[in-house]
Formats: structure tokens, C-alpha cells, sequence
């Protein structure tokens, strides 16, 4: 796979391997992912896109192989020959620069939206709740938001709850961000909404992002560079002009086919 | 006095105080012993959500075993063993303690019922075990847990009168003293049954209606 020639990857895999009792799911996959790399994972269902996010989120457990951060050992590593777990307290070190967005958001329902954007802020990088707070409302205003700090999650709209995940995210100052699906458990209408909160952070921020979507005009427009995957294998990758237009690989023609109606 | 009738309000009348003293006995086990059970029963619940074995095991042993014997014999049992402590302390102790088996199942139930996602979005976020278990998904399981809490507070209440059998005077054993003394059951034993139904009824409409609010 291609790396980039300036400096440590942000992601790197290197020969992954995740099975689901006898179903294989990642064989021994290498990727790696430059710092402040727009990345679209893209690749039909099954093809384990989710899976790597979830492995790079800690959600699922690695059955062989390096997860990299920043080139810092995040899951696991070799002693000598012998492949380890890190244990947690290391884990959490490294997992403070990776962030995620669900498809299915996953605010906690007993808390204000100021309260799921304030948690973590405070209670694990040990910032004070003022200043966690003033970086919420920045935030909200930031995602369109700016009238719902003491909103109940519950009273949201699907739309609105997506856009406290993704303040509630960032809220963290990741470096990483992960985004999987997050928008099709969405009304097409609102979509819109979302992707351009997105759009806005890809523009002003240099977090490396990391999605799986859908919306291929989308990855067209935020992400530089797009991976074709299939079985767990990477089968073609490319910028998304090229990969859109001109796909090399026959599964990557049938599957834009497919998505894309055309 | 018409000594024909069954029923005498004079009777009635007279039974009143003393079965409300008992009522008060009553509802003191029922809300001691509420408060031990729902705070021993979110601890085993924990308890057995330890991956070590050691604790688990024994702890579904001792449980299953409470839950499995009657709560009059787990009393008197209690009562004999323990001679130096007040029938009244033994009382609400063992309704706790047998009462906290039970809740231990419904704090389960509503542990298991907070979905996968907010686990996930807790280690996404890089909260701490403890945290996520206090600020997340406590809050959730515990309000998952009220209307079960309540149903168990009307059984335990119905409960209450077993205590007669280590000598507390509850409600029903106030009425027995009465009605060995007096010679009339009838009045004490129906007004007893009237003031549970009064406490329970009430109880248990405000747990339906919080069932089907939080549902
Ligand atoms: N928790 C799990 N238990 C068992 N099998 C699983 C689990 N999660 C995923 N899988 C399997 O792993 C494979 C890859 O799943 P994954 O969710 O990563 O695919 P995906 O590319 O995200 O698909 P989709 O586009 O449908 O979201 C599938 O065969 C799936 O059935
Ligand atoms: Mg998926």
C-alpha cells in the first residue's frame, strides 16, 4: 500500500487479521492512512468496512496483526516473537486521539446534549466545566445547533441527535475521526444537513478522517482518496475522481454500478 | 352491644389504634427493608457481572438458595440463630436480604436492556469503566428498574405479615393480640385487609402508571 513519504502514518494495519468464529473477515489486511488524509472506504456489504473502524475504535477485538497510531502500538504488540495485548491503561493513551460517530448515534439518553457534549471533556481530559462548556456551545454553534444546549436528547430529531454526536466528538480534539454510515439512518431530507456540518469540518480542521458512506458525491467532495474493498482485501484505490469515473477493477465497475444506478 | 351481629363498629372502632401502630411497624419493615434489598440487589447484580468465577459461583449458590426457601422459615431460622438482636432488626434485615435476590434479577434485566450502543459510544469517548458505569449506564439500568422495584415493594409490604411469627407486632399480629383478648376476629382481620389494600392499591396504580410511562 501506499504511505506517505512525509512522516508516520496516522493509521497504519499491518497484517490485520479478524475472524468471527470461522468467518475470516480481515486476512491479514495492510493499510495505512496519512495525517490529515480524507479516506472513503467503499466495498459491498460484508466487506468488513465497519469491522475496521470498529477495530480502530476498540469494539472489536484483533485476532492477528499491528494497529498503529501515529506508529505507536495500540492493540497489540510483539514481544519478541509473542503476540500481546497492550493492556488498557496503554490503550487509553492512544485512544484519546481516535473519535467516533455511529450510524445509530448513540447519545446518552439521561443527559442534556451539554451534558453528552461535557463528559468526556471533563472527565477524562480533566478539563474544568467551564471551560468544557465553552468549548460545547463553540461547538454546537459550529454544527447549527447553538439553541439546544440543555435540549434532552430524547426531544431531538434524528438529524439534530447526528449533530451532537459529531459535536460531541470533536469535543474530544481528536486527531482521528471515525464515521461509519452516519447518515443513513437518516431522513433523506436531513441528510443534506449533516453531510454539510461534515463537509465544514473536513474544510477547517486537519483531523484525519476515516469514513464508510454511501453517498458517493460526498466522498467525492470531502475525501482525497478512496478504498475499494472486497473480502477484506483492499482491491483498488485510487483519488476520487479517478476511482469514480474510471475504476480499474472489474468488482469496482460492478459495484459502482450498482450504487450508483448507472 | 347487639351480640348477634357479626360485625361491630364499636369493635371496629376500638381495634383501630392499635392496628394502625401495627400498620406503621408494617410500613417501617416494608421501606427498611426495601431500601436493603434494593441496595444489596444492585450490588449483587454487579457482583455477578465480575469475570472472575470465585465470586460468581458461591454468589448464584447463596442466591438461588434464598430465593428457593421460604421467607417464614428464612425468618424464624434467622430469629432462632440470633438471639441477642430485636426481632424487628432480624425482620427487616431478612426481608432485605431475601427481597435483594429478587432485585438483583430485575437490576439484571435492567442493565442487559441498555443497548450495546451506549457502551461503545462510552469507549469511543474514552470514559473510564467506573464512569460509564455511573454517569451512563446506571442511570439507564436503575430507571429501567423502578416499576420492578415497586411491584416488589407491594409484594414485600404483603409480606410483612410473617414478622408475626418472630413476635413483632405488625399489623396482623396486632389484630390476633386483639382478637385473642376480645374474642372477636371479625373486625380486626377485615380492617387489616382493608388497610392493605389501602396502601397497596395506590402503590401498585402508581407503578402500572410508571410502567407504561417509561415504556
Ligand atoms: N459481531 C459480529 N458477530 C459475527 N459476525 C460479524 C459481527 N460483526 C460483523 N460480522 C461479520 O463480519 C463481516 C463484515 O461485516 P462488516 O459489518 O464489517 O461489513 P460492512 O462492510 O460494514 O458491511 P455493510 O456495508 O453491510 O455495513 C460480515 O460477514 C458480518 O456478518
Ligand atoms: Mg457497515
Amino acid at each position: 500500500m501506499t504511505n506517505t513519504s512525509n512522516g508516520t502514518p496516522a493509521i497504519e494495519f499491518r497484517d490485520v487479521v479478524k475472524r468471527f468464529g470461522d468467518n475470516v473477515v480481515l486476512d491479514k489486511l495492510n493499510f495505512s492512512v496519512a495525517q490529515g488524509d480524507r479516506v472513503t472506504l467503499i466495498g459491498p456489504s460484508g466487506s468488513g468496512k465497519t469491522t475496521i473502524l470498529r477495530l480502530l475504535m476498540t469494539l472489536e477485538e484483533a485476532n492477528g496483526g499491528l494497529i498503529l497510531i501515529d506508529g505507536d502500538p495500540y492493540t497489540h504488540e510483539y514481544k519478541g516473537d509473542k503476540w500481546v495485548e497492550i493492556p488498557e491503561k496503554r490503550r487509553r493513551v492512544v485512544r484519546n486521539r481516535v473519535g467516533m460517530v455511529f450510524q445509530q448515534f448513540n447519545l446518552f439518553p439521561n443527559m442534556t446534549v451539554l451534558e453528552n457534549i461535557i463528559e468526556a471533556p471533563v472527565h477524562v481530559l480533566g478539563l474544568s466545566k467551564k471551560d468544557a462548556t465553552d468549548r460545547a456551545e463553540q461547538l454546537l454553534e459550529q454544527v447549527g445547533m447553538p439553541d439546544k444546549r440543555d435540549a434532552r436528547c430524547t426531544q431531538l430529531s434524528g438529524g439534530q441527535q447526528q449533530r451532537v454526536a459529531i459535536a460531541r466528538a470533536l469535543a474530544m480534539d481528536p486527531e482521528i475521526l471515525l464515521l461509519d454510515e452516519v447518515t443513513s439512518a437518516l431522513d433523506p431530507e436531513i441528510v443534506a444537513d449533516v453531510l454539510g456540518v461534515l463537509r465544514d469540518i473536513a474544510r477547517t480542521t486537519d483531523i484525519t478522517m476515516l469514513l464508510v458512506t454511501h453517498e458517493m458525491q460526498f466522498a467525492r467532495e470531502v475525501s482525497n482518496r478512496v478504498l475499494m474493498f472486497d473480502h477484506g482485501q483492499i482491491v483498488e484505490e485510487a483519488d476520487p475522481e479517478t476511482m469514480f469515473t474510471n475504476p480499474k477493477h472489474e468488482r469496482t465497475q460492478e459495484f459502482l454500478k450498482a450504487v450508483l444506478g448507472g | 352491644m347487639n351480640e348477634d351481629s357479626i360485625w361491630s363498629w364499636e369493635t371496629a372502632w376500638d381495634v383501630l389504634p392499635q392496628l394502625l401502630r401495627g400498620l406503621v411497624v408494617t410500613i417501617e419493615a416494608t421501606v427498611v427493608g426495601m431500601v436493603i434489598a434494593s441496595i444489596l440487589g444492585l450490588f449483587i447484580a454487579l457482583a455477578m457481572r465480575t469475570p472472575t468465577r470465585w465470586v460468581r459461583g458461591p454468589l448464584r449458590l447463596v442466591v438461588d438458595f434464598i430465593r428457593m426457601t421460604p421467607l417464614l422459615v428464612q425468618l424464624v431460622f434467622a430469629w432462632l440463630l440470633l438471639v441477642d438482636i430485636p426481632p424487628l432488626v432480624i425482620g427487616f434485615s431478612v426481608l432485605g436480604v431475601h427481597y435483594a435476590t429478587y432485585m438483583s434479577e430485575v437490576y439484571r434485566a435492567g442493565i442487559e436492556a441498555v443497548p450495546k450502543g451506549q457502551w461503545e459510544a462510552a469507549i469511543a469517548l474514552n470514559l473510564p469503566r467506573a464512569r460509564t458505569w455511573r454517569a451512563v449506564v446506571l442511570p439507564q439500568a436503575i430507571r429501567n428498574t423502578l416499576p420492578g422495584l415497586g411491584n416488589y415493594a407491594v409484594s414485600m409490604f404483603k409480606e410483612t405479615p410473617f414478622l408475626f411469627a418472630i413476635t413483632v407486632v405488625e399489623m396482623y399480629q396486632a389484630a390476633q393480640q386483639y382478637g385473642a383478648l376480645n374474642f372477636s376476629y371479625i373486625e380486626p382481620l377485615t380492617l387489616v385487609g382493608l388497610l392493605f389494600l389501602l396502601v397497596s392499591y395506590p402503590t401498585s396504580l402508581l407503578v402500572r402508571k410508571m410502567e407504561t410511562r417509561l415504556a
